[in-house]
């Protein structure tokens, strides 16, 4: 555990009430998308993430650190999103829904971009721009977060969960693949095509923006 | 020789440094004679740079308050 983490587990467990709400706060929009991966309805994950941040408070005095407190917390979100699936008979195992998902034979970029036949075939046929107009230190504009958010929010149920926990949350691939029991390869796919959405989502933005 | 496509294809294996040392050779290889294939590698690059600044700080008010009165109680109890 990391000592900015065990101060804050001591304000927490003192009762401190603004170190609370800022960690509900942090971690609360990402733990949406991550059990709508197992629940797939927005409401209905919204309740799963309550029902884990009751959890926790009722479990702060029992938690003994011996993983992050950001571990525990998402091992608490996949345990009651888990059940309420179950509840709901809608427990299919999250692998095969991504194996579903990683499967076909997607390139992440339409296919009209390249030369279809001839010596060129395979080769862009399609200007690929220069992202200029992006600010040097990628703090974007309140709209372009907008639509990038949208974008993810659209996409499929585990692609929308590994790009939040890889690259929203800056987990390794080897946590994403233990936390959602998801094999290397499919994890990987499932990056791919989230972010090769989000891509595209960058690209109409820009390039509306110059119309 | 790889195209074009298998570059997009395989740009996040790439990134991921999944790639063999041959496959990951051809990949820089290509790379170093297309300036298309070399743009589309930075746009992925900065695609993940900008969704890492993604992070909300946004909670429905309501669950908000609902949690603060839980908390409340529980560190009255304690």
């Amino acid at each position: 555990m990391e000592r900015d983490e065990e101060q804050l587990l001591a304000e927490l467990r003192k009762g401190d009430e603004e170190a609370f709400c800022a960690l509900v706060r942090r971690h609360t929009p990402s733990m949406t998308r991550v059990a709508m991966a197992f629940v797939s309805r927005r409401a209905v994950a919204e309740e799963v993430v309550q029902e884990t941040w009751l959890n926790v408070v009722r479990s702060l005095d029992s938690f003994e650190a011996r993983s992050s407190l950001r571990t525990w917390i998402y091992t608490i979100l996949g345990n009651c999103a888990r059940r309420r699936a179950e509840q709901e008979q809608r427990l299919v195992p999250l692998s095969e829904i991504a194996a579903a998902e990683a499967s076909g034979d997607e390139l992440g970029v339409s296919r009209d971009r390249f030369f279809e036949r001839g010596r060129w075939a395979g080769m862009w046929s399609t200007a690929v721009s220069r992202w200029e107009d992006l600010p040097e230190n990628r703090i974007v504009s309140r709209e372009l977060r907008t639509t990038l958010l949208e974008a993810i929010d659209a996409l499929p149920r585990t692609q929308r969960a590994v790009i939040t926990l890889r690259d929203i949350e800056g987990w390794s691939p080897e946590e994403v693949c233990e936390y959602l029991g998801l094999a290397n390869g499919n994890q990987r796919i499932l990056l791919h095509r989230a972010r090769a959405a989000a891509r595209s989502a960058i690209e109409r933005y820009l390039e509306e923006g110059t119309d | 020789m790889l195209t074009c496509a298998d570059i997009v294809k395989l740009v996040t294996d790439y990134l991921e440094g999944r790639l063999t040392p041959t496959e990951r050779r051809r990949f820089e290889g290509h790379i170093a004679i297309c300036p298309p294939c070399r743009g589309f590698l930075d746009q992925m690059r900065t695609t993940v740079e900008v969704v890492g600044g993604l992070r909300e700080e946004d909670v429905p008010p309501e669950m908000e308050e609902h949690l603060l009165t839980a908390f409340r109680d529980w560190s009255r109890d304690e």
